[in-house]
């Protein structure tokens, strides 16, 4: 198997991140950020429950804001003005836990209603991208179903299609296998494997350590709202530095 | 390895069991009233007593309907043909229909007007209704509210032209502006439409001929079902979208907003809707400027529809409330802005959630248009009360007006309430 680990990354900047904070009320959920995500790369993020993963990838596209620092994404800067915010959304795209698909549509009008909508795509042809889509991700034969009717694994591999036909340059995943039993997952990794091999730029939250290790370029260690350790995959786990990490990965790997 | 079956616990079936016929005993009438009306002695007990409350209740009132009198001229004449025995006496519903219908002062010779108008609702309303249908028909649904104004109001065509061009006029520019921004696009179209109806309202008086090609028919001589209907169709097609605003602002971000939503839907809903519709009556008109005669039709139907727009704005509010965030979050993290968010993701699914409730104050509003004959307005209950039973020829036939009310109110809120479970279950995608 091609170790996707090793391949060449760019050095056109993504998504730059500096000194970033957050705080919900008095709780400083996110402190002193620095991350610079380049074009191409893959990022696997994990740590403790409530460390902040996902509030700092729902920070990148904006659905959480945070209060000091600065985000960049694609040269855009993250500001307060709605035209940086929605420009940032329609070029980030994101994968829930809990796949968040409209339960009113069918999967072919969940995946041409963003391009229809918000890059004013001709209907005719965001339903072909959305059939090339959902060709990709292996259901094009459920297209005229409701999400209701689709399996776990099934529906995050739409979430991923519906995000696809935005064109993203970036993509965004936030625990996308958690929420599958465990004949399902392999079915949505597959599809992210996929993606990463075609040169997407990932940022992952996830618990899978076996698709770290062989898609990630680089894999970042978060507590208590910091980044406490990052480095490449083989690195990472082999020889984890920080005593925190090493805890981490007893309790993940250990048994 | 084994070679006889009986020594291993493995087993495969080759062949499936052909499906066979249930066994008489368990199906049949028989087996049917068997299982629901004597399944045991208590239930037995039950089902002999409701028969027999059914029984009383039919032989009570089967009788007094079909010896019922329908041709004769007051309730005397009834008598003397009943001469004793139980009947009803319709007579007063052949005699009186049109007045039932359509109220004491509406011109005879016109009736046509309000009953062409009352076709034309049909075809308006099924493209509404049934979204399967073309949405060209939607034309038709947009020009009825001018074309019924004109029929059923008559004078001259000119008042309905010029509120459709406000309204077109408005929407041109709202379609002109709303790529800047939607705030700019909305208050653009209200204030070119607010503009041609000014303009307008200063021309139509010189336009208008002497003798207009519909007779002009004052607001006060509507009356009857006619006018429980146009209440009841007006209010709840503009309190549904006041609703969905009004929901939608109290959850808005902006302060100002919010709090005039909150303190609208929260007064409204702590006054009775009689006392609205007295200050309809006698106050409202010192909110218009002297003169301008706002009409007492008009005032009514703004105190019904603030009134039903605050219950539907909390029913709503439940089915926003409903929605996961996740939904919101899926939809921001496409890129859709708010009125597209709003439009396309969240309304549908709200709205669906809240359909039992729209509906459960739809039909509320509809039978609260009875209310409107406390302010002598002469609605179908103001008709039952005032002129039909206070003649002398009819003064005493209760049982018989009252009965027609309710079959016509029932004919409607009942077909209200089919539709709304044929559109919940057209709509049931989610599949659960
Ligand atoms: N809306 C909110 N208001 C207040 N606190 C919040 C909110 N959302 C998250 N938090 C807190 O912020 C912290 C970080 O949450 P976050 O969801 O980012 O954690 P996480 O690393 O993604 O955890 P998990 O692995 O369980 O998903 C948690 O302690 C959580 O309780
Ligand atoms: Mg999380």
């Amino acid at each position: 198997m091609a170790d996707t680990a090793q391949m060449k990354v760019s050095d056109e900047v993504a998504i730059s991140i500096q000194q970033m904070n957050k705080w919900y009320g008095a709780f400083h959920v996110l402190r002193d950020i620095d991350l610079t995500v380049y074009q191409g790369e893959r990022i696997v993020i994990c740590g403790p429950s409530g460390s902040g993963k996902s509030t700092l990838i729902r920070c990148i596209n904006a659905l959480e804001e945070h209060q000091k620092g600065s985000i960049e994404v694609d040269g855009t800067l993250l500001s307060s003005d709605l035209k940086n915010i929605d420009k940032i959304r329609s070029e980030v795209g994101m994968c829930f836990q809990h796949f968040n698909l409209f339960p009113h549509l069918t999967i072919l009008e969940n995946c041409t209603l963003a391009p229809i909508w918000v890059r004013k795509t001709p209907k005719k042809e965001a339903e072909e991208t959305a059939m090339h889509f959902l060709e990709k991700v292996k259901i094009p034969d459920q297209a005229n179903k409701y999400p209701g009717q689709l399996s776990g694994g099934q529906q995050q591999r739409v979430a991923i299609a519906r995000s696809l036909c935005m064109r993203p340059r970036i993509m965004l995943f936030d625990e996308p296998t958690s929420a599958l039993d465990p004949e399902m997952i392999k079915e949505v990794l597959d599809t992210m494997i996929e993606l990463a091999e075609e040169g997407m730029t990932m940022l992952c939250v996830t618990h899978e350590m076996g698709f770290a290790r062989q898609v990630a370029n680089r894999v970042i260690f978060m507590d208590e709202g910091q980044i406490v350790e990052q480095n490449e995959p083989e690195a990472f786990f082999n020889n984890p530095q920080s005593p925190r990490t090493q805890l981490f990965l007893s309790q993940i790997l250990g048994h | 390895m084994s070679d006889t079956p009986a020594q291993s616990v493995a087993f495969v079936r080759e062949t499936a069991i052909p499906p066979s016929p249930a066994p008489a005993n368990a199906s049949g009438i028989v087996k049917w009233m068997r299982d629901n009306l004597f399944a045991t002695w208590p239930n037995a007990l039950l089902t002999i007593a409701s028969i027999y409350v059914i029984y009383l209740i039919l032989a009570g009132t089967m009788p007094w309907i079909f010896n019922g009198v329908w041709n004769t001229n007051s309730l005397a004449e009834c008598r003397e043909v009943l001469d004793g025995t139980v009947g009803a006496c319709f007579s007063v519903l052949t005699e009186r229909w049109n007045q039932l219908l359509f109220g004491f002062k509406y011109p005879v010779d016109q009736y046509w007007r309000p009953l062409t108008a009352f076709l034309l609702m049909f075809a308006a309303l099924a493209p509404v209704l049934f979204f399967d249908l073309p949405r060209k028909l939607l034309i038709i649904t947009a020009l009825f509210p001018f074309v019924a104004y004109w029929l059923i109001w008559g004078g001259t065509i000119w008042t309905p032209l010029f509120a459709l061009l406000g309204f077109v006029a408005g929407y041109l520019v709202y379609a002109r502006f709303v790529t800047q921004s939607f705030a700019v696009g909305f208050f653009g179209g209200v204030f070119a439409a607010v503009v041609v109806w000014i303009v307008t309202g200063y021309i139509t008086p010189m336009l208008a001929p002497e003798q207009p090609l519909l007779e002009a028919v004052p607001s006060r001589d509507l009356g009857g079902y006619m006018l429980n209907m146009m209440l009841g169709l007006t209010c709840v097609s503009l309190s549904l979208p006041l609703g969905i605003a009004l929901a939608l602002g109290r959850q808005s971000s902006m302060p100002l907003i919010k709090w005039i939503c909150v303190i609208f839907i929260e007064f409204i809903r702590g006054v009775p809707l009689i006392t609205l519709l007295f200050v309809a009556n006698v106050m409202l008109a010192y909110f218009f400027p002297p003169g301008s005669g706002v009409d007492l039709f008009l005032r009514v139907v703004i105190m019904i529809t603030m009134f039903s727009s605050a219950y539907i704005a909390e029913v709503i509010r439940g089915g926003l409330a409903a929605l996961p965030k996740g939904q919101y979050e899926a939809a921001d993290s496409l890129g859709l802005d708010y009125p597209q968010a709003m439009r396309l993701i969240i309304l549908p699914q709200a709205l669906k959630i809240s359909i039992p409730g729209i509906v459960n104050i739809a039909v509320g509003l509809f039978k609260d248009t009875t209310l409107v004959s406390v302010i002598s307005m002469f609605d179908i209950l103001g008709m039952i009360r005032g002129p039909i039973l206070a003649s002398t020829d009819w003064n005493g036939v209760y049982w018989e007006l009252l009965g027609f009310a309710c079959v016509v109110f029932f004919v409607v809120c009942y077909s209200i309430s089919q539709y709304s479970q044929w559109l919940e279950r057209r709509l049931a995608t989610d599949h659960r």
